[in-house]
This record gives structure tokens, sequence and C-alpha cells, in this order.
């Protein structure tokens, strides 16, 4: 082995070390930044795939676009409303899931029909409640409307 | 596809360009990872052997073939049980321990050079990294969702105390190094302090999930630091008893601090509340200078920091002082671009293919090696803490908090030992150092973050309005 060939092996496998750590910081940044591209396209495919899905293509001002929660032990979380009907519950297919004890595997569903928002409860045993009353049926809900689940409130924000 | 629920604090509080973000499952990204850091690993093998023995070694096929199988079959797993996890774990594992699987074979060359016959740990450590990918595909066919992990809080609690207990009992315990934390049963001796980290883990969220909210919301306010209720302590008095009984017993100072940091991390992000620091803080100063005052390990690990180069009377190095003093010198030879891989020579440095491997990296890849691997360390602790930012439930953001925080301070603690910033103590650099039960528990850490991470970026199943399964929903009528 020459010495010239051991300093370029030298070198070389620094650049191979480098190289793998800046790929790796680079998958990051497109992981972080590309998604949202992807989203948008699996979007239209859905939408192209299921027409029967009314969407309206633009929000009007004044229409509720998320559900927050207010109290419990998910306080803090905001979910978009643009994939309605969401289910709430403790489930894993729960688009909003609740960590509260209060709560069924499939609670309850916010759903929209033409402009008007409902949130239906899907025969859960310790009920949903819109302001103080317990609902039987699917109950139309407005901005600000305070929904209970167990011990979590949620609010449909603007 | 729905959007993701974003979690994190503050940012949450707004619906934002955030609350439109899926993930990606990005396996075709790790795969590119994958190959890179075979050549990574595959390539620090080529250069040792060119550089120590002037060839490139003859069982290259069979090295190179035995890691392309061990991480593609990982792979595999991952593109089967959990497609959205993270891609950038396990490309960084893998290059992470082909390069410790290279420098243990380079520091055998290096010690069979000074004394033929030597033993060689490169094998054994190739055969504990496949045990590792095993429980590594295991933990992720096992364990679906990590949120069964919940039940057992106080069945993974005890077995970690237990298992930290382990060595202590007459006849399977054995002091290695002056620190009693090995057991050896019929020839085969394993740490049970690596396990027990990981079902500390699991126990602390599963734990802190139910009483988080007694622990934060009770209290006062003192010099505007909310502490806790003095019953509340219970916890942390018990947690800061077992520290400081690895401490005295076992004299470990290294796992001791890693228990007890590990507790009060995932303490403070369950409660948010600074308290918990300021109150576990002093306890640990307070524990850790009574170890001091009490063991004779600890002072001397303690001189050895503060007086590295002291001699004795005759000239001789202080005892301990001499390996972290070989280390040193190892680094400053290497510099800033190294010696090269082969050409150094690590193997002056007492268990320099464990402990101090840091060091050997140092001196044949330099300060510019050095900081690659702490970056890749890094990047674990961040796609760790990143999971846990995005996972919907508590409980896993609990868990993936904790990981990503034990592997930080295990970082942070042998690095910090190896180089002079804290008194060195006995533990593995996690994936480059020989030392099998260290390797295979971190190979199931790395499982359970990807679980996780998994879970987290899934994107939730869409809601199907279809009325059959509504019926099926509404009969489950309790009257």
């Amino acid at each position: 082995m020459s010495e010239l060939s051991l300093v370029l092996i030298r070198f070389g496998y620094l650049a191979v070390l480098w190289i793998f750590v800046l790929a790796t910081i680079s998958v990051i940044r497109t992981d972080m930044f590309g998604a949202r591209a992807a989203r948008t396209a699996g979007g239209q495919e859905r939408k192209a795939a299921k027409p029967t899905r009314s969407k309206p293509a633009k929000p009007r001002k004044g229409d509720p676009t998320s559900v927050a929660i207010l109290e419990g032990g998910n306080a803090g979380e905001v979910v978009s409303l643009a994939n309605a009907p969401l289910l709430i519950g403790r489930g894993n297919d729960a688009a909003i899931r609740l960590d509260d004890d209060y709560v069924s595997t499939r609670h309850a569903r916010i759903a929209v029909s033409g402009d008007q928002w409902y949130v239906e409860d899907l025969g859960s045993t310790n009920g949903t409640y819109v302001g103080s009353s317990r609902i039987t049926q699917a109950t139309a809900i407005s901005l600000g409307t305070q929904i209970r689940i167990g011990k979590t409130i949620l609010e449909m924000r603007k | 596809m729905s959007s993701a629920a974003a979690t994190s604090g503050t940012s949450a509080r707004k619906p934002g360009p955030l609350m439109e973000f899926v993930h990606r499952s990005r396996r075709g990204a790790e795969l590119f990872l994958l190959l890179l850091s075979l050549a990574v690993g595959i390539g620090a093998y080529a250069a040792v052997g060119l550089g120590a023995q002037g060839k490139v070694p003859a069982d290259i096929y069979t090295y190179g073939g035995i890691l392309t199988a061990l991480v593609v079959a990982a792979h595999v797993t991952v593109r089967i049980k959990a497609a959205y996890a993270d891609p950038i774990l396990l490309p960084i594992v893998s290059a992470l321990n082909g390069l410790g699987l290279a420098m243990i074979h380079r520091i055998d060359l290096g010690r069979q050079a000074r004394t033929p016959g030597s033993h060689e740990f490169a094998p054994s450590q190739l055969m504990w990294m496949t045990l590792g990918v095993l429980l590594f595909i295991v933990v992720l066919v096992a364990i679906r969702d990590h949120r069964r992990l919940q039940a057992f809080t106080y069945t993974a609690g005890f077995s970690a105390l237990v298992l930290l207990l382990l060595p202590l009992l007459p006849g399977i315990g054995k002091t290695v190094n002056g620190a009693r934390i090995w057991i050896g049963i019929a020839g085969f001796s394993f740490q049970p302090g690596e396990i027990a980290k990981l079902l500390l883990v699991i126990a602390f969220a599963g734990y802190l999930v139910l009483y988080r909210d007694a622990l934060a919301l009770a209290g006062r306010r003192v010099l505007f630091v909310d502490l806790p209720r003095g019953r509340d302590l219970g916890p942390i008095l018990a947690m800061w008893a077992v520290s400081l009984a690895i401490l005295v017993f076992q004299n470990d100072l290294g796992s001791s601090l890693l228990f007890f940091g590990l507790f009060l991390v995932m303490l403070y992000v369950s409660t948010e509340r600074p308290g918990w620091l300021v109150v576990g803080g002093t306890m640990f100063v307070v524990g850790a200078y009574f170890g001091y005052l009490v063991t004779a390990h600890v002072q001397v690990r303690v001189e050895a920091w503060l007086h590295p180069f002291a001699n004795t009377p005759s000239g001789e190095a202080v005892t301990g002082t001499y390996q972290i003093r070989q280390g040193l010198f190892g680094m400053g030879w290497g510099g800033l671009t190294g010696r090269g891989l082969g050409q150094g020579s690590p193997q002056n440095t007492p268990i320099s293919w464990s402990d101090f491997i840091l060091p050997s990296l140092g001196e044949e890849l330099g300060l510019t090696g050095v900081i690659a691997i702490v970056l890749l360390y890094a990047l674990i602790v961040e796609r760790g803490l990143r999971t846990a930012l995005i996972c919907r439930d508590n409980f896993g953001k609990l868990m993936a908090t904790g990981l990503a925080t034990v592997f930080a301070l295990q970082v942070f603690v042998v690095i910090g030992g190896v180089t002079k910033l804290i008194p060195l103590t006995g533990l593995t650099t996690p994936f480059l150092s020989q030392g099998g039960s260290s390797l295979v528990a971190n190979w199931a850490l790395i499982a359970l973050l990807i679980r996780v991470s998994d879970q987290a970026r899934r994107p939730p199943p869409e809601f199907f309005d279809d009325g059959a399964d509504m019926d099926a929903t509404q009969v489950v009528s309790l009257r």
C-alpha cells in the first residue's frame, strides 16, 4: 500500500461517512416538507375514486373548519374537519382518538349535511351531551357549541 | 386519509398547514439509506484491512453478506409490520453497528499484532448483532400496538427491579472491573441492567400516564417554582433510593445516573412542571455526593477525572487514570482527520474495544469522524422525540420520550466520560461498543421506537359510512 492510496482511503472513508449523514438529514428534510404535496395528490385521487363524497370545494367564510378539544386528556388538540365525517372514540380507527376512560371505542360522529353540521351518538355507554342534554339522535351543532363526551369537551372552530 | 391531529403544545392550538400533514411511508428512502449505511459498515471493514494488513480482508464477502442479510431482514420486517415507521432510525443503527464491528475487528488485529493469539471480539459481536436483529424482528412482530404494553406497567416495573437486583445475589452475580452489574450462568454472562432500562421506560410511561394529573396539579409556589406536594414525593423518593442503591452496592455510577435521569425527564415531560427538575436535581446532587463519600470506587473515578495526568511519587500513573489518559492521547494523535482506519494504535488503551471505542474511532477517523458519529446519535434522539410529538396517545408519547431520553443520557454519559467532561462511568456506547447485552437491548429499544413511530405516522383509517356497520354498532345496547 503506497502512502498516497492510504491517504485517499482515509479521506474517501470520511467522505462516505459524511455522505451518509447528509443523506439522512436530507431524508428528514423531505419528510418535513414533502408530505403536504403527497397529501394533495393523494386527496385528489381519493376524490376521483369516491365521487359520492360531498365535500364543498371552497369552504365559505364562517363555516367551521376544525374541532378543538377544550378539556380532558387530549386538551389542546385541533383536528381539521376537511375529512368529515369524523369518528370520535377510543378505538384505533377513530379520527379523533381520545384517551378517556369514559369514552366508548366508537363513541360519536361529526358529519355535515349541506351547510349544517351534526353530531350523532353511536350507541355509546356514557352518552354524548350537547350543552347539558344527552342527545338521542343526530343533533345540529354550530360554531362554539360545546360537545361533551366522557370527561372531554369539544367545540367547532372556524 | 384524515388529517393528523397535531398534538405539540402551542402550535396545535391554531389550525395551520401542519394540520393537513400526513406522513408518507418512506420505505424507499429507508432502503436507499440502508444501502449507504452498508457502504459505511462494509467500507470500514475493507479500509481496516487495507490500512492494517495492506489488503482487503479475505472474508469481506462473508462479512458483507451477513451484514447485508441482517439489514435486509430488518428492512423487510419493517416493510411488512410497520410500513409507516420512521425511515431514519434503522439506517443509522445499521451504520453505527457496522462501523462498530469494523472498529472492534481493527482492535482485534492490533492486539493480535502485539500478543499473537489474543481473544477476538469481532466474531462474537457479529453473533450478538444477529441476535439483536432477531430480537428486533420478534419485537416488531409480537407487539403490534405499543398501547398493549400499558397493561404491563407494574409487571415491567417489578421485573426491572428484579433484574437490577440480580447481580447482587451471591452465586450468579459477578464483579467485572469494579462494578457488580453482571450475572453469569453457565459461562454465559449478561448485564441485566440493559434490559431493565427498557422495562423501566414502559413502567414509568404506564405509571405517569395514570397519575400525571395528581403529580402536576397539586403543590404550592415557592420562589417562581411550583413545588410538588409532600405526599407525591413517594415515587421519586423510591426511584432515588433505587439509584442510590445501584451506586453504593453495585458501584455503577453510569446506570445510577441513567435511571434517575430517565425518571426525572419523564416526570417533567408528563407534568410540565419544572419544580420536579429542581427537586430531583437537588436530590441527585445530594445522593451523588453521599455516594462519593461512601464508595472508594467513585472517589477513584472522580480523582481520575479531575487529575488524569497525576503521577504517584514513584512516577507511575495514579490508579484509574491510565485508561482515560491513553484515550485522550489517542484522540489527540488522531487530530482533525484521524490516522486512517487501521493505522492508529487504539489497542494501547485498555478496553478500547468496549467503553473506549469512541477514543479509538477518534484516533483513526479524527474529529471529523467523531462529529459524524455524534450527529448520528443526535439524529436518533431527534427522531425519538419527534415520534413523541406526533404520537396521538399519551402512553406512546411518554414511551417514545423515555426511549429517546435513555438513549441520549447513555450517549452523553459515556462520551462525556471518555472526553473528560464528566467522571468516567462504565456505560457502553450504543451499537458501537463490544458487548452483547447492550447491543441486543438497544436493538429492542429501536424496535419499540419504530413501533411507536409507525403508529404515530400511520394515517388514521377512514371512517366509512356504511349502514350495516352502523347497525352493528348500535346493537350494542345495554338495556
